[in-house]
Protein backbone atom coordinates (compact mmCIF):
# COMPACT_ATOMS: atom_id res chain seq x y z
CA UNK A 1 0.00 0.00 0.00
CA UNK A 2 1.37 3.48 -0.41
CA UNK A 3 1.96 5.82 1.94
CA UNK A 4 0.39 8.24 -0.48
CA UNK A 5 -0.84 9.01 -4.14
CA UNK A 6 -1.11 12.40 -5.47
CA UNK A 7 -3.10 13.20 -8.02
CA UNK A 8 -2.26 15.44 -10.51
CA UNK A 9 1.11 16.26 -12.06
CA UNK A 10 0.98 20.74 -11.91
CA UNK A 11 3.09 22.68 -9.20
CA UNK A 12 1.25 21.70 -6.00
CA UNK A 13 0.88 17.78 -6.96
CA UNK A 14 5.04 18.05 -7.75
CA UNK A 15 6.20 20.23 -4.68
CA UNK A 16 3.45 17.47 -2.59
CA UNK A 17 5.86 15.03 -3.88
CA UNK A 18 9.25 16.58 -3.19
CA UNK A 19 7.83 17.33 0.14
CA UNK A 20 6.79 14.24 0.88
CA UNK A 21 9.62 12.19 -0.23
CA UNK A 22 12.15 14.32 1.26
CA UNK A 23 10.21 14.15 4.63
CA UNK A 24 11.24 10.29 4.96
CA UNK A 25 7.94 9.15 3.43
CA UNK A 26 9.19 5.99 0.72
CA UNK A 27 5.93 4.81 -1.37
CA UNK A 28 4.69 7.76 -2.91
CA UNK A 29 3.69 7.94 -6.73
CA UNK A 30 2.61 10.86 -8.72
CA UNK A 31 -0.53 9.96 -10.72
CA UNK A 32 -0.29 11.90 -14.05
CA UNK A 33 -1.09 11.00 -17.16
CA UNK A 34 1.85 12.75 -19.29
CA UNK A 35 4.59 14.67 -18.50
CA UNK A 36 4.35 16.31 -15.20
CA UNK A 37 4.12 20.32 -15.56
CA UNK A 38 0.83 21.74 -15.25
CA UNK A 39 -1.12 23.94 -16.82
CA UNK A 40 1.77 26.50 -16.87
CA UNK A 41 3.64 25.09 -19.44
CA UNK A 42 1.03 26.39 -21.72
CA UNK A 43 1.98 29.67 -20.35
CA UNK A 44 3.81 32.44 -22.22
CA UNK A 45 5.77 33.85 -19.42
CA UNK A 46 6.59 33.59 -15.57
CA UNK A 47 8.00 36.55 -14.15
CA UNK A 48 5.95 36.59 -10.51
CA UNK A 49 7.69 32.98 -9.24
CA UNK A 50 10.71 34.12 -6.53
CA UNK A 51 13.61 32.94 -7.66
CA UNK A 52 13.55 32.57 -11.35
CA UNK A 53 12.95 35.85 -13.11
CA UNK A 54 14.55 35.02 -16.36
CA UNK A 55 12.45 37.46 -19.21
CA UNK A 56 11.86 35.47 -22.55
CA UNK A 57 11.42 32.18 -20.58
CA UNK A 58 8.05 30.25 -20.55
CA UNK A 59 5.89 28.38 -18.39
CA UNK A 60 7.48 25.39 -19.89
CA UNK A 61 11.34 26.61 -19.48
CA UNK A 62 10.25 26.92 -16.05
CA UNK A 63 8.92 23.59 -15.12
CA UNK A 64 11.82 22.19 -16.97
CA UNK A 65 13.71 23.41 -13.66
CA UNK A 66 11.43 21.55 -11.02
CA UNK A 67 12.22 18.03 -12.82
CA UNK A 68 14.86 16.62 -11.37
CA UNK A 69 14.32 18.07 -8.13
CA UNK A 70 10.92 16.83 -7.25
CA UNK A 71 11.87 13.07 -8.30
CA UNK A 72 15.47 12.93 -6.20
CA UNK A 73 13.93 11.93 -2.75
CA UNK A 74 12.29 8.79 -4.42
CA UNK A 75 8.74 10.06 -6.05
CA UNK A 76 7.53 7.88 -8.68
CA UNK A 77 5.84 9.24 -11.73
CA UNK A 78 3.09 7.03 -12.92
CA UNK A 79 1.98 7.69 -16.86
CA UNK A 80 -1.32 6.95 -15.76
CA UNK A 81 -5.01 8.65 -16.22
CA UNK A 82 -6.88 8.41 -12.36
CA UNK A 83 -10.65 7.72 -12.85
CA UNK A 84 -11.87 7.52 -9.26
CA UNK A 85 -10.53 8.18 -5.68
CA UNK A 86 -13.10 6.25 -2.65
CA UNK A 87 -12.19 5.31 0.85
CA UNK A 88 -12.32 2.11 2.18
CA UNK A 89 -12.12 1.35 5.73
CA UNK A 90 -9.30 3.29 6.82
CA UNK A 91 -7.62 3.28 3.40
CA UNK A 92 -8.01 5.02 0.00
CA UNK A 93 -8.53 2.95 -3.42
CA UNK A 94 -7.37 4.54 -6.78
CA UNK A 95 -8.92 3.74 -9.76
CA UNK A 96 -6.61 4.01 -12.63
CA UNK A 97 -8.10 4.16 -16.80
CA UNK A 98 -7.07 0.46 -18.20
CA UNK A 99 -5.04 -0.60 -15.21
CA UNK A 100 -5.52 -2.49 -11.73
CA UNK A 101 -6.62 -0.10 -8.70
CA UNK A 102 -4.02 0.86 -6.07
CA UNK A 103 -3.98 0.93 -2.44
CA UNK A 104 -3.18 4.11 -0.58
CA UNK A 105 -2.99 5.51 3.04
CA UNK A 106 -3.63 9.07 2.10
CA UNK A 107 -3.87 10.54 -1.00
CA UNK A 108 -3.69 14.61 -2.08
CA UNK A 109 -5.76 15.66 -4.99
CA UNK A 110 -4.35 18.24 -7.03
CA UNK A 111 -6.09 18.01 -10.64
CA UNK A 112 -6.04 21.83 -10.92
CA UNK A 113 -8.53 23.34 -13.32
CA UNK A 114 -9.26 23.44 -16.83
CA UNK A 115 -9.41 26.61 -19.40
CA UNK A 116 -13.65 27.26 -19.47
CA UNK A 117 -15.36 27.77 -22.53
CA UNK A 118 -16.99 31.44 -23.37
CA UNK A 119 -20.15 29.43 -24.59
CA UNK A 120 -21.01 31.10 -28.03
CA UNK A 121 -22.63 29.81 -30.79
CA UNK A 122 -20.15 27.56 -32.83
CA UNK A 123 -17.16 27.42 -30.18
CA UNK A 124 -17.06 23.70 -29.77
CA UNK A 125 -17.57 23.30 -33.46
CA UNK A 126 -14.76 25.45 -34.47
CA UNK A 127 -12.30 24.44 -31.41
CA UNK A 128 -9.24 23.31 -32.78
CA UNK A 129 -10.07 25.02 -35.97
CA UNK A 130 -9.85 29.04 -35.44
CA UNK A 131 -10.65 28.51 -31.66
CA UNK A 132 -7.96 27.93 -28.86
CA UNK A 133 -7.28 28.51 -25.59
CA UNK A 134 -3.67 28.13 -25.91
CA UNK A 135 -1.44 31.08 -27.33
CA UNK A 136 1.63 29.36 -27.34
CA UNK A 137 0.87 26.56 -28.91
CA UNK A 138 -1.29 27.89 -31.97
CA UNK A 139 -0.07 31.29 -31.93
CA UNK A 140 2.23 30.05 -34.92
CA UNK A 141 -0.49 29.20 -36.61
CA UNK A 142 -1.44 33.08 -37.12
CA UNK A 143 1.62 34.38 -38.10
CA UNK A 144 1.40 37.77 -39.78
CA UNK A 145 -2.69 37.23 -39.53
CA UNK A 146 -5.08 39.12 -36.92
CA UNK A 147 -6.11 37.40 -34.27
CA UNK A 148 -8.93 38.23 -31.15
CA UNK A 149 -8.58 37.30 -27.94
CA UNK A 150 -11.64 36.79 -25.54
CA UNK A 151 -11.35 37.83 -21.80
CA UNK A 152 -9.96 40.62 -19.36
CA UNK A 153 -8.00 38.83 -16.83
CA UNK A 154 -4.26 38.17 -16.35
CA UNK A 155 -4.25 35.36 -18.64
CA UNK A 156 -5.89 37.18 -21.49
CA UNK A 157 -3.95 40.68 -21.75
CA UNK A 158 -0.55 38.50 -21.08
CA UNK A 159 -1.53 35.77 -23.95
CA UNK A 160 -2.80 38.90 -26.12
CA UNK A 161 0.68 40.58 -25.39
CA UNK A 162 2.35 37.40 -26.50
CA UNK A 163 0.49 37.07 -29.44
CA UNK A 164 1.01 40.81 -30.45
CA UNK A 165 4.18 39.59 -31.51
CA UNK A 166 3.32 36.69 -33.61
CA UNK A 167 0.30 38.05 -35.33
CA UNK A 168 -0.07 41.52 -37.10
CA UNK A 169 -3.33 42.43 -34.75
CA UNK A 170 -4.77 41.43 -31.92
CA UNK A 171 -7.88 42.47 -31.00
CA UNK A 172 -9.47 41.99 -27.19
CA UNK A 173 -12.49 41.60 -26.71
CA UNK A 174 -13.83 42.41 -23.35
CA UNK A 175 -17.57 42.70 -22.09
CA UNK A 176 -16.26 45.50 -19.54
CA UNK A 177 -14.48 48.30 -20.02
CA UNK A 178 -12.51 47.82 -16.84
CA UNK A 179 -9.59 45.16 -16.57
CA UNK A 180 -9.07 42.45 -13.74
CA UNK A 181 -5.48 42.03 -15.14
CA UNK A 182 -2.78 43.26 -12.95
CA UNK A 183 -1.72 47.16 -13.78
CA UNK A 184 1.33 46.48 -15.16
CA UNK A 185 -0.26 44.09 -17.74
CA UNK A 186 -2.98 46.22 -18.55
CA UNK A 187 -0.88 49.00 -19.40
CA UNK A 188 1.88 47.25 -20.99
CA UNK A 189 -1.37 45.59 -23.60
CA UNK A 190 -2.03 49.75 -23.67
CA UNK A 191 1.36 50.63 -24.77
CA UNK A 192 1.14 47.92 -27.80
CA UNK A 193 0.73 49.19 -30.79
CA UNK A 194 -0.80 46.49 -32.44
CA UNK A 195 -3.54 45.53 -29.72
CA UNK A 196 -7.07 46.67 -29.75
CA UNK A 197 -9.00 46.76 -27.30
CA UNK A 198 -12.73 46.17 -27.95
CA UNK A 199 -14.70 47.00 -24.40
CA UNK A 200 -18.38 46.65 -23.32
CA UNK A 201 -18.71 43.76 -25.95
CA UNK A 202 -19.24 39.96 -26.13
CA UNK A 203 -18.85 37.27 -28.62
CA UNK A 204 -22.21 36.14 -30.21
CA UNK A 205 -21.22 33.61 -32.23
CA UNK A 206 -18.01 32.45 -34.55
CA UNK A 207 -18.69 31.77 -38.11
CA UNK A 208 -16.04 29.54 -40.63
CA UNK A 209 -16.25 27.41 -43.45
CA UNK A 210 -14.35 23.91 -43.54
CA UNK A 211 -11.26 25.04 -43.57
CA UNK A 212 -11.89 26.62 -40.14
CA UNK A 213 -12.74 29.91 -38.22
CA UNK A 214 -13.51 32.97 -40.64
CA UNK A 215 -14.64 35.45 -38.19
CA UNK A 216 -16.76 36.36 -35.10
CA UNK A 217 -19.75 38.13 -34.51
CA UNK A 218 -19.47 40.75 -31.79
CA UNK A 219 -22.33 42.71 -30.05
CA UNK A 220 -22.15 45.58 -28.16
CA UNK A 221 -23.31 45.41 -24.67
CA UNK A 222 -24.47 49.22 -24.50
CA UNK A 223 -25.44 50.05 -27.74
CA UNK A 224 -26.99 47.23 -29.02
CA UNK A 225 -24.97 47.01 -32.59
CA UNK A 226 -23.96 43.54 -33.88
CA UNK A 227 -20.54 43.88 -35.95
CA UNK A 228 -18.57 41.18 -38.10
CA UNK A 229 -14.61 40.76 -37.06
CA UNK A 230 -12.93 39.04 -39.60
CA UNK A 231 -10.28 37.20 -38.41
CA UNK A 232 -8.88 33.47 -38.84
CA UNK A 233 -8.92 32.53 -35.24
CA UNK A 234 -9.86 33.76 -31.43
CA UNK A 235 -8.08 32.94 -28.13
CA UNK A 236 -10.62 32.15 -25.32
CA UNK A 237 -9.25 33.02 -21.68
CA UNK A 238 -12.45 33.19 -19.88
CA UNK A 239 -11.15 31.69 -16.37
CA UNK A 240 -11.44 28.02 -15.34
CA UNK A 241 -13.40 25.02 -14.74
CA UNK A 242 -12.02 22.91 -11.62
CA UNK A 243 -11.12 19.30 -12.81
CA UNK A 244 -12.88 17.67 -9.66
CA UNK A 245 -14.31 14.24 -11.20
CA UNK A 246 -12.04 11.84 -9.89
CA UNK A 247 -13.43 13.10 -6.34
CA UNK A 248 -17.43 11.78 -7.23
CA UNK A 249 -18.42 8.53 -6.80
CA UNK A 250 -20.81 6.28 -9.15
CA UNK A 251 -23.78 8.14 -8.34
CA UNK A 252 -22.02 11.42 -8.87
CA UNK A 253 -21.62 12.20 -4.98
CA UNK A 254 -18.59 14.03 -4.13
CA UNK A 255 -16.35 11.81 -1.55
CA UNK A 256 -15.64 14.95 0.24
CA UNK A 257 -17.56 18.34 0.80
CA UNK A 258 -17.39 20.81 -2.42
CA UNK A 259 -18.71 24.39 -2.87
CA UNK A 260 -21.46 25.60 -5.58
CA UNK A 261 -18.67 26.23 -8.00
CA UNK A 262 -16.96 22.24 -6.92
CA UNK A 263 -13.93 23.78 -5.50
CA UNK A 264 -13.05 21.55 -2.92
CA UNK A 265 -13.56 22.87 0.53
CA UNK A 266 -10.25 22.53 2.79
CA UNK A 267 -9.04 24.30 5.85
CA UNK A 268 -5.58 26.11 6.50
CA UNK A 269 -3.85 22.65 6.87
CA UNK A 270 -5.65 21.45 2.94
CA UNK A 271 -7.73 18.85 4.82
CA UNK A 272 -11.07 18.54 3.46
CA UNK A 273 -13.73 16.93 5.34
CA UNK A 274 -13.05 13.14 4.41
CA UNK A 275 -10.15 12.25 6.61
CA UNK A 276 -6.51 11.33 4.60
CA UNK A 277 -7.99 13.16 1.88
CA UNK A 278 -5.73 16.83 1.29
CA UNK A 279 -6.52 18.91 -1.99
CA UNK A 280 -3.96 21.53 -2.84
CA UNK A 281 -3.56 23.62 -6.14
CA UNK A 282 -6.30 25.64 -8.25
CA UNK A 283 -9.35 23.30 -7.16
CA UNK A 284 -9.70 24.27 -4.06
CA UNK A 285 -11.15 27.33 -2.62
CA UNK A 286 -10.49 30.71 -2.77
CA UNK A 287 -6.96 29.13 -4.71
CA UNK A 288 -5.43 32.26 -6.45
CA UNK A 289 -4.62 30.55 -9.44
CA UNK A 290 -0.74 31.52 -8.95
CA UNK A 291 2.02 28.84 -9.15
CA UNK A 292 3.28 29.83 -6.34
CA UNK A 293 0.40 29.39 -4.37
CA UNK A 294 -0.28 25.94 -5.93
CA UNK A 295 3.15 24.63 -4.66
CA UNK A 296 2.74 26.19 -1.32
CA UNK A 297 -0.45 24.03 -1.28
CA UNK A 298 1.66 20.98 -1.82
CA UNK A 299 4.03 21.56 0.63
CA UNK A 300 1.40 22.42 3.31
CA UNK A 301 -0.67 18.90 1.95
CA UNK A 302 2.06 16.78 2.15
CA UNK A 303 3.24 17.64 5.76
CA UNK A 304 -0.28 17.15 7.13
CA UNK A 305 0.38 13.72 5.52
CA UNK A 306 3.30 13.16 7.09
CA UNK A 307 1.80 13.83 10.75
CA UNK A 308 -1.14 12.11 9.69
CA UNK A 309 0.51 8.96 8.96
CA UNK A 310 2.73 9.20 12.04
CA UNK A 311 -0.20 9.62 13.90
CA UNK A 312 -1.99 6.48 12.83
CA UNK A 313 0.84 4.08 13.15
CA UNK B 1 12.29 -1.24 -28.51
CA UNK B 2 9.95 0.31 -31.23
CA UNK B 3 10.01 3.61 -31.73
CA UNK B 4 7.66 6.79 -33.24
CA UNK B 5 8.19 7.24 -37.01
CA UNK B 6 9.29 11.02 -37.17
CA UNK B 7 7.44 11.97 -40.70
CA UNK B 8 8.65 14.95 -43.05
CA UNK B 9 7.55 15.44 -46.79
CA UNK B 10 9.95 12.73 -48.02
CA UNK B 11 8.06 10.15 -45.91
CA UNK B 12 4.64 11.20 -45.09
CA UNK B 13 2.67 9.55 -47.86
CA UNK B 14 4.55 6.33 -47.75
CA UNK B 15 4.07 5.38 -44.25
CA UNK B 16 0.30 6.93 -43.94
CA UNK B 17 -0.39 4.85 -46.97
CA UNK B 18 -1.35 1.57 -45.58
CA UNK B 19 -2.83 0.13 -42.05
CA UNK B 20 -3.41 2.04 -39.42
CA UNK B 21 -1.35 5.27 -38.66
CA UNK B 22 -1.62 7.63 -35.43
CA UNK B 23 0.03 10.98 -36.04
CA UNK B 24 0.87 13.48 -33.73
CA UNK B 25 1.24 17.13 -34.69
CA UNK B 26 3.43 18.96 -32.33
CA UNK B 27 5.83 21.61 -31.68
CA UNK B 28 8.87 22.33 -29.47
CA UNK B 29 7.08 24.96 -27.63
CA UNK B 30 3.92 23.52 -27.28
CA UNK B 31 3.08 22.49 -23.36
CA UNK B 32 0.33 20.04 -24.19
CA UNK B 33 2.42 18.39 -26.60
CA UNK B 34 5.58 17.75 -24.77
CA UNK B 35 2.75 16.65 -21.97
CA UNK B 36 1.37 14.00 -24.45
CA UNK B 37 5.06 12.99 -25.89
CA UNK B 38 5.82 9.94 -22.97
CA UNK B 39 2.61 8.76 -23.74
CA UNK B 40 3.12 8.54 -27.46
CA UNK B 41 6.32 6.53 -26.99
CA UNK B 42 4.73 3.89 -24.82
CA UNK B 43 2.21 3.75 -27.79
CA UNK B 44 4.66 2.94 -30.59
CA UNK B 45 6.07 0.33 -28.07
CA UNK B 46 2.37 -0.92 -27.25
CA UNK B 47 1.11 -1.21 -30.70
CA UNK B 48 4.75 -2.58 -32.69
CA UNK B 49 3.02 -4.54 -35.55
CA UNK B 50 -0.25 -3.64 -35.20
CA UNK B 51 -0.34 -0.03 -36.22
CA UNK B 52 2.13 3.33 -36.78
CA UNK B 53 2.94 5.70 -34.37
CA UNK B 54 4.53 8.95 -35.71
CA UNK B 55 4.88 12.61 -35.52
CA UNK B 56 5.25 15.99 -37.17
CA UNK B 57 6.93 18.80 -35.71
CA UNK B 58 4.70 21.52 -37.25
CA UNK B 59 7.56 24.05 -37.04
CA UNK B 60 9.99 22.20 -39.69
CA UNK B 61 7.24 20.62 -41.55
CA UNK B 62 4.68 23.73 -42.34
CA UNK B 63 3.56 22.32 -45.73
CA UNK B 64 2.11 19.35 -43.60
CA UNK B 65 0.33 21.05 -41.67
CA UNK B 66 -1.04 23.54 -43.89
CA UNK B 67 -2.55 20.38 -46.00
CA UNK B 68 -4.37 19.07 -43.33
CA UNK B 69 -5.56 21.99 -41.84
CA UNK B 70 -3.94 21.86 -38.62
CA UNK B 71 -4.72 25.18 -36.44
CA UNK B 72 -4.00 23.51 -32.81
CA UNK B 73 -1.51 21.38 -31.60
CA UNK B 74 -1.46 18.52 -30.17
CA UNK B 75 -3.52 17.72 -33.14
CA UNK B 76 -3.78 13.95 -33.53
CA UNK B 77 -5.23 12.59 -36.72
CA UNK B 78 -5.85 9.04 -37.30
CA UNK B 79 -5.18 7.58 -40.96
CA UNK B 80 -6.59 3.85 -42.41
CA UNK B 81 -5.05 2.83 -45.76
CA UNK B 82 -4.45 6.72 -46.75
CA UNK B 83 -7.47 7.93 -45.58
CA UNK B 84 -8.27 10.46 -42.26
CA UNK B 85 -10.68 8.69 -40.46
CA UNK B 86 -10.31 9.67 -37.00
CA UNK B 87 -9.07 13.05 -34.93
CA UNK B 88 -8.57 14.59 -31.86
CA UNK B 89 -7.00 18.27 -30.23
CA UNK B 90 -5.90 18.63 -27.11
CA UNK B 91 -3.73 16.04 -24.77
CA UNK B 92 -5.41 12.83 -23.25
CA UNK B 93 -4.68 9.75 -21.43
CA UNK B 94 -2.71 7.03 -23.05
CA UNK B 95 -6.46 4.92 -22.95
CA UNK B 96 -7.98 7.53 -25.04
CA UNK B 97 -5.50 7.11 -27.71
CA UNK B 98 -5.34 2.96 -27.84
CA UNK B 99 -9.33 2.99 -27.52
CA UNK B 100 -8.97 4.77 -30.86
CA UNK B 101 -6.37 2.91 -32.28
CA UNK B 102 -7.95 0.06 -30.94
CA UNK B 103 -11.50 0.94 -32.95
CA UNK B 104 -9.58 1.04 -35.92
CA UNK B 105 -7.39 -2.18 -36.42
Amino acid sequence: MLDCAIIGGGPAGMTAGLYATRGGLKNVVLFEKGMPGGQITQSSEIENYPGFFEHGKTGMDFMDTWQEQVFHFGLEHRLDEVKQVRKEGDHFVIEIAGGEPVEAKTVVVGTGSTPKRAGFKGEEEFFGKGVSTCATCDGFFYKNKEVAVLGGGDTALEEAHYLSNICSKVYVVHRRDTFRAAPSTVDRVMRTENIELITDTTVEEVVGDAMGVTGIKLKNKKSGEETLLEVPGVFVFVGHDVNNHVLKDGEGNFICDVNEQGQVIVDLSMRTSLEGLFAAGDLRIEAPKQVVCAAGDGAVAALQVISYIQEQA
Amino acid sequence: MAKYVELNSSNFDATIAEGVTMVDFWAPWCGPCRMIAPVVEELAEDFEGKATIAKVNTDEEQDIAVKYGIRSIPSILFFKDGQVVDQMVGAAGKDVFADKLNALL
